[in-house]
Order: C-alpha cells, then sequence, then structure tokens
C-alpha cells in the first residue's frame, strides 16, 4: 500500500504531579529528552516534531503548541499540532506514525503537554466551554453531569452497581502504585474507600474520578532502517483509527462509544486483527472515570456489551489475568493531563512489549497491545495497536 | 425561507452573550525562578551558557533549544545592552488611546545572544535610534517582587 | 523504566500562598457574542413564543432537536421545522451536589437527557428537573416543560425553568 513500517524506539515522560513549579515549556523539554536519552538520540536525529497540547484555556498561553515548540526539540524543524480532547495523547502517536509511513521524515519525535495547575480557579472553568453556548451554559451545567449522566446511563442499560464499577478504580489507583510517575498509586486502596468517597453528581463520586495533573510524555518513533539501527527491541505499530462521533451528544446512545468501535474496526482491520479478545494481550483503554475503562473496553470489542465488568470482577483485567488492562494504573491512578495521559498509556504499552515495565510487567511476554483515547464532547475514538 | 435579514443596529444581531470565567497563574519555572530571584534579591541579571553551542541565553532557559543539553552554567550579564528594535505605542490593548505613549523595545544585553523587550524611559521618541545604548533602571529593592516589572525601563546611557 | 521519568518538582496550594515560589498571573477579557444562527436563531424564537421545534431531514426523515440547518448524517440542507410536544421521557439523569467550581450545595441540581415527544427517538435535549423528589427519578419517567410566564420570557433555553413529571 505503499506505507513503511514504523516503530517506537524510545519513550520518556515527567511525574505527573497536581501543580508543577515547571513552565509548560519545561515539562515538554523534561519529557523530550528523557524519551531521547532512552535511545540515545539527539535532536540532530530527529527530522520532524509532533506536539500535542489542548487548547489554550489551560496552560494559559495562545498558540500553546508554538510556545511550546523549543522545548519539545522543535526548533527549526517541520512542527505540526494536533488537538483531540483527550483523544490527543493516542492520536499525537497516530500523528508521528503517518509522518513516517508516509516516507516523508525518518524519524519523529511526539511530545505531549499539558500543565492544568495554570488554570484559575478550576480548569472547570475552561472545560465549560465544551457545553453549547446558547441551548446549554445558561443551565450553568458542571461537567460532571455529561460524565454522570453517561454513567448513569450505562449503568442503567446493564442494571450495574457501584460496586461492579468501584472495582476498576481500585485495579488501577493499585496498579499506579507501582508506577514511577504516579500521582495516586494506593497498594491498599479498597472498594469501600471510593464507595465512601463523597457524591459529586451521582453516580460519579470522588473516587471515581481521575485527578486533574501537569505533566508531559514524549515518544521516538521512526523507520524500519533507524529502528534496526538504534534498539534490537523495536515496538512496530500494526494498526492505527480514528473516529469522530457528533457534538450533538443528546441525540446519541450514551451506554455504548460506537466512536470507539469504528476507530477500534480501523486499527484492527489494519493490524490483520480478526478476534480481538484472542489476539491482544494487553489493553490501555482511556479511564479518566472508572465507568469509563468498562465503557471502552467493550467499544474496543474485547467484551461484550455489558460484560467488561462482569469481568474485572472475575479478575480477567488484573496485571496477572487472562487480558491485563490498564496496568499503568491509568489516569485513575497515574493522573490526567489531558493531552499528555493518553500518550502514558502508549508508553505503556511500549515498555511492557520490551519487558521494561518494571514492577508493573505483566507476565507471559505480551506480544500485542492497545491503547485507546477519548475525547472532545464525549465524541473522539482514538486507536493505535503495537506489536513486537 | 430566507436566510438572511437587514438589521439597522448591531444589538438587534440574535447573538448570544457569554465569557470564559478563568484567569491563568504561572510559575515562572525552574530556570525563571533564580533568574527574577537574582533580580528580586540582587538587583542583577542572570543568563544561562551553553558551552556546546557558545550560546548565553537571557532570559536563561533551562535547556539549549538547539542541543537540548541541560544548562546548569550561570553567569552574571551586563544590564546594559543595545535597542535593536523599538515602536511607540498610542493605544491600550481596546484600542483607546493612551494619556502618555509608550516606548517598547527589544534590547540585546551585552555579551549575551538574548535581550529583554521592555519599556524606555527618560527618553523622546525622536531621540531613539536603533543600536543606542541603554542600561536597566532597577526599581528599589522593597518595591520589588519578583517579576519583569523590577525592571522600571531602559534609560540611554550617557 | 525509572530512568526514563523526570523528577518534575511539584508545589503545594501553600507554596503560592507563602511566597516559596515566583508567579504572574493574568485574566483574560475573554467575552463572547456567539451568533445564535439560522436554526437556533429560530429555535429561541419559538422558545419566547412557549413552543419546542425541531427540524426534519427529508432524506433520512430523522426529526431532530435541537434544531439544525442541515443533517450531519446526510450532509442535506434541511428546511422544514417541526413543532414538537412540550413533553417527554428522561433518558439518563445525574444529582449534582457541586457548583462548576466545586462549592458543595444541599439541594442537588437535576441535570438530565430529556427524549422530547415529536422528534425521533433517542432525540434528546440536556435541561433541569424540578418539583421532583430526588430519590423518586427514574430512568423512562414521563416529563413535562414548566415554562416562564410570557412576559419574563427572553427566547433562551431558561424560558423553560425546568422539566417535572407528568401526572
Amino acid at each position: 500500500m505503499g506505507r513503511n513500517r514504523v516503530a517506537i524506539v524510545g519513550a520518556g515522560m515527567t511525574k505527573f504531579v497536581r501543580r508543577a513549579q515547571e513552565t509548560a515549556k519545561e515539562l515538554a523539554w523534561e519529557a523530550a529528552s528523557k524519551a531521547l536519552e532512552s535511545c540515545e538520540l539527539t535532536l540532530d536525529d530527529i527530522d520532524a516534531v509532533v506536539v500535542d497540547t489542548a487548547p489554550e484555556a489551560f496552560d494559559g498561553v495562545h498558540m500553546n503548541s508554538e510556545y511550546l515548540s523549543d522545548g519539545a526539540g522543535g526548533w527549526g524543524k517541520p512542527v505540526i499540532r494536533g488537538y483531540v480532547g483527550g483523544g490527543t495523547g493516542v492520536f499525537a502517536a497516530i500523528q508521528g506514525w503517518y509522518h513516517v509511513a508516509s516516507g516523508l521524515f525518518d524519524t519523529v519525535l511526539v511530545v505531549c503537554e499539558e500543565k492544568m495547575s495554570s488554570c484559575q480557579p478550576h480548569p472547570q472553568g475552561a472545560f465549560l466551554t465544551i457545553f453549547d453556548h446558547t441551548t446549554e451554559r445558561p443551565l450553568k451545567p458542571n461537567l460532571l453531569w455529561i460524565f454522570a449522566l453517561e454513567m448513569n446511563a450505562y449503568m442503567s442499560r446493564y442494571g450495574l452497581s457501584k460496586k461492579d464499577i468501584a472495582l476498576v478504580a481500585v485495579k488501577n489507583k493499585r496498579n499506579a502504585a507501582d508506577h514511577p510517575a504516579a500521582l495516586l498509586g494506593d497498594p491498599n486502596i479498597t472498594v469501600e474507600d471510593i464507595l465512601n468517597t463523597e457524591v459529586l453528581a451521582w453516580p460519579v463520586q470522588r473516587g471515581d474520578v481521575s485527578p486533574i495533573s501537569d505533566g508531559a510524555v514524549a515518544l521516538v518513533m521512526c523507520a524500519e532502517h533507524v529502528a534496526r539501527r538504534v534498539t534490537d527491541k523495536p515496538v512496530w505499530v500494526e494498526g492505527v483509527g480514528w473516529s469522530l462521533d457528533t457534538a450533538y451528544w443528546t441525540n446519541r446512545d450514551l451506554s455504548y462509544p460506537v466512536y470507539v468501535e469504528e476507530a477500534a474496526r480501523m486499527a484492527y482491520k489494519m493490524a490483520g486483527i480478526t478476534e480481538p479478545r484472542k489476539q491482544i494481550h494487553i489493553a490501555e483503554p482511556y479511564d479518566p472515570f472508572d465507568y469509563k475503562e468498562l465503557h471502552h473496553l467493550e467499544g474496543l470489542l474485547l467484551f461484550d456489551k455489558g460484560k467488561a465488568p462482569e469481568a474485572t470482577a472475575l479478575g480477567i483485567t488484573q496485571r496477572d489475568g487472562d487480558l491485563p488492562v490498564c496496568p499503568s494504573g491509568g489516569l485513575l491512578g497515574v493522573g490526567n493531563p489531558i493531552a499528555a495521559a493518553g500518550l502514558m498509556k502508549v508508553a505503556e504499552i511500549f515498555w511492557q512489549l520490551r519487558g521494561e515495565a518494571g514492577a508493573r510487567q505483566v507476565p507471559g511476554q505480551p506480544k500485542r497491545g492497545v491503547a485507546q483515547a477519548w475525547g472532545d464532547l464525549m465524541q473522539v475514538g482514538t486507536v493505535i495497536v503495537l506489536g513486537i | 425561507m430566507s436566510l438572511m435579514y437587514r438589521i439597522q443596529h448591531l444589538r438587534d444581531a440574535l447573538a448570544w452573550e457569554g465569557e470564559i470565567p478563568i484567569s491563568s497563574r504561572y510559575t515562572v519555572g525552574i530556570a525563571g525562578e533564580r533568574f527574577f530571584r537574582e533580580i528580586l534579591e540582587n538587583g542583577r541579571l542572570m543568563g544561562t551558557r551553553c558551552p556546546e553551542c557558545d550560546l548565553t541565553y537571557v532570559p536563561p532557559r533551562l535547556y539549549c533549544e538547539r542541543c537540548f543539553a541541560h544548562l546548569d552554567e550561570w553567569v552574571e550579564v551586563p544590564s546594559t545592552g543595545r535597542v535593536r528594535t523599538y515602536t511607540v505605542v498610542h493605544v491600550d490593548l481596546d484600542g483607546n488611546p493612551l494619556d502618555e505613549p509608550r516606548i517598547l523595545a527589544f534590547i540585546q544585553l551585552d555579551g549575551t545572544d538574548g535581550g529583554l523587550v521592555h519599556y524606555l524611559g527618560e527618553v523622546d521618541p525622536d531621540q531613539i535610534c536603533i543600536g543606542m545604548c541603554v542600561e536597566a533602571v532597577f526599581k528599589e529593592k522593597a518595591e520589588r517582587k519578583g517579576g519583569i516589572l523590577d525592571i522600571a525601563y531602559f534609560r540611554p546611557v550617557e | 523504566m525509572k530512568e526514563h521519568v523526570y523528577e518534575t518538582v511539584y508545589l503545594r496550594e501553600k507554596d503560592f500562598q507563602e511566597g516559596r515560589v515566583l508567579f504572574e498571573t493574568w485574566v483574560p477579557n475573554a467575552r463572547y457574542a456567539w451568533d445564535a444562527g439560522v436554526a437556533i436563531g429560530r429555535f429561541l424564537q419559538e422558545l419566547k413564543a412557549g413552543r419546542l421545534v425541531g427540524t426534519r431531514c427529508a432524506n433520512c426523515g430523522r426529526v431532530m432537536v435541537p434544531p439544525r440547518m442541515f443533517c450531519e448524517h446526510c450532509f442535506a440542507p434541511i428546511d422544514e421545522f417541526v413543532p414538537l410536544e412540550d413533553t417527554g421521557t428522561v433518558i439518563t439523569f445525574s444529582l449534582c451536589y457541586v457548583t462548576w467550581d466545586m462549592v458543595r450545595i444541599e439541594e442537588p441540581q437535576i441535570p438530565a437527557v430529556i427524549g422530547i415527544d415529536g422528534a425521533s427517538p433517542g432525540m434528546g435535549i440536556m435541561h433541569l428537573l424540578g418539583e421532583v423528589d430526588p430519590k423518586a427519578v427514574k430512568i423512562g419517567m414521563r416529563v413535562a416543560a414548566v415554562w416562564k410566564p410570557p412576559e419574563e420570557r427572553t427566547g433562551a433555553i431558561t424560558d423553560i425553568l425546568y422539566f417535572k413529571p407528568l401526572e
């Protein structure tokens, strides 16, 4: 098809923290320099840079990507920015992929950064603008409403209890205790701890929500001939997919993320995957809320509709289970700097497939993994399939 | 149904008003913290050097944008420099006329590869020329806050 | 992979309050006047008259609310406005105990997605529920709009105060 094979050969990240002292540029550099160091490449080896970051209101800088670009290694190079809400983290890797797959560039640095702590009094002030200005904002909505409405629709459709869903938060926060960059890792957290947290917008409780964070993640992606030179364990991009649903979110079936299924099908087709549940060994679906992991696992066709909670209760999605899900600890445990969170998941699959995930390593030498992110007004699914 | 209709006044356009209710709080960063503390405490300017690229950055940076090295060599730099370009501003952000025009310039600090955008003071617009030598006028220590306005302006050097 | 994680410096809120870290603040003057547009302009006018209105796509037959000038599925223009009922069914709801800046409130707000009678199935709008015990709200509940008196309506979604249970 005229496309070149693309591999990820390096990854780096900052810690995810509630408030970083570093400026946005410095955060970008911290992640980007770690990524380059990890595969012993220098800026001279980089042909192009992808810098993805959320809209200006969060970091509070206009043309944020361009502003960050020198910290992302973009000085004097072709630079592009992308943004699809929370879907950005995985989408950035897809952008890196097509830069190389097209044959235009050999080695690309992909950087995602977010400094949400700049947004005062609370990033919600900016998030709120996602609601339609005329038909929704006059009702003085709270961003939590959308998630609560979606969570209720999902729970109601399949007769789920809060406990079924809280198990995900427990799994991920415990997993995150082994992630060096994590904000909310807790090896001892229990379902009761989650269920006892304050109700914010029922059914959403504080324990169901991932923490807002500052952070940055970077990957080095390159063509096959460069990958073979740089490492003996390149992680290949086998499939990519993305799909956007209508912004008329109140006209959609909120109990199922059809846009994630569409993105997954596109990626699986490219990767030659016909039986995802068997052929995928490890998954990092987007989990800004605990119910979203379940929602997305079904959209990724890894479990039948309404069946992901059961699989979680049976331990199938634990690190030592049949299909480890969010071994990183996910957004719930590691943190949620919007654009960077998804790329953290891609980096996790990268480290897991290479056997470099340390205490988080899933057993059994997984060969193929999927990372998925989601965002905008419950609209976008971005999916990447990696293999070694 | 017509797609357009004529109105006499802008206020008759069916527009919905709103705002984005946020303010921004920017940390000055790792490098910035030292830069501004030196101005605050010691009334002096500092930069960081990249020995590889032979560049001295002002404002100082944590990393070199060219070679990506981590920069930890801090040097004091003169608070004198040359005007590389300037402009005389007559209106505010909303387009209303200012009482007094303000002069903004990019001043390259002597011996560095960087400089500062700042006000020029104690000078008439028609006395300014590109390349002229200027020096920073620091506010009294008690008035400094650890920000760029701890320098009141740059003025011509005799 | 610990060596690939940079030791980012984390701050506490106190560090700002106690002057241990330098920072600048900025308040952008981000105010907007958005055109209501052709479809929503009509929607607002109808709300002022105490009516809900949708649009029908001649191609796929969907009756949509909020109304729009083109069907996003068929990518075809629409010019047929359809009067709708002001009653509907609760598709999903939430009980919200915090404001947008995370201040706790005693009585929950009850946002809901309400499928409007007369529009195609699943065509909901977001609004609030009122005059109902939070514990009694159920998905599938039938509700009706409670309007502001005509002289108080301005042509806004808030011309409907909330939806309450249909007896």
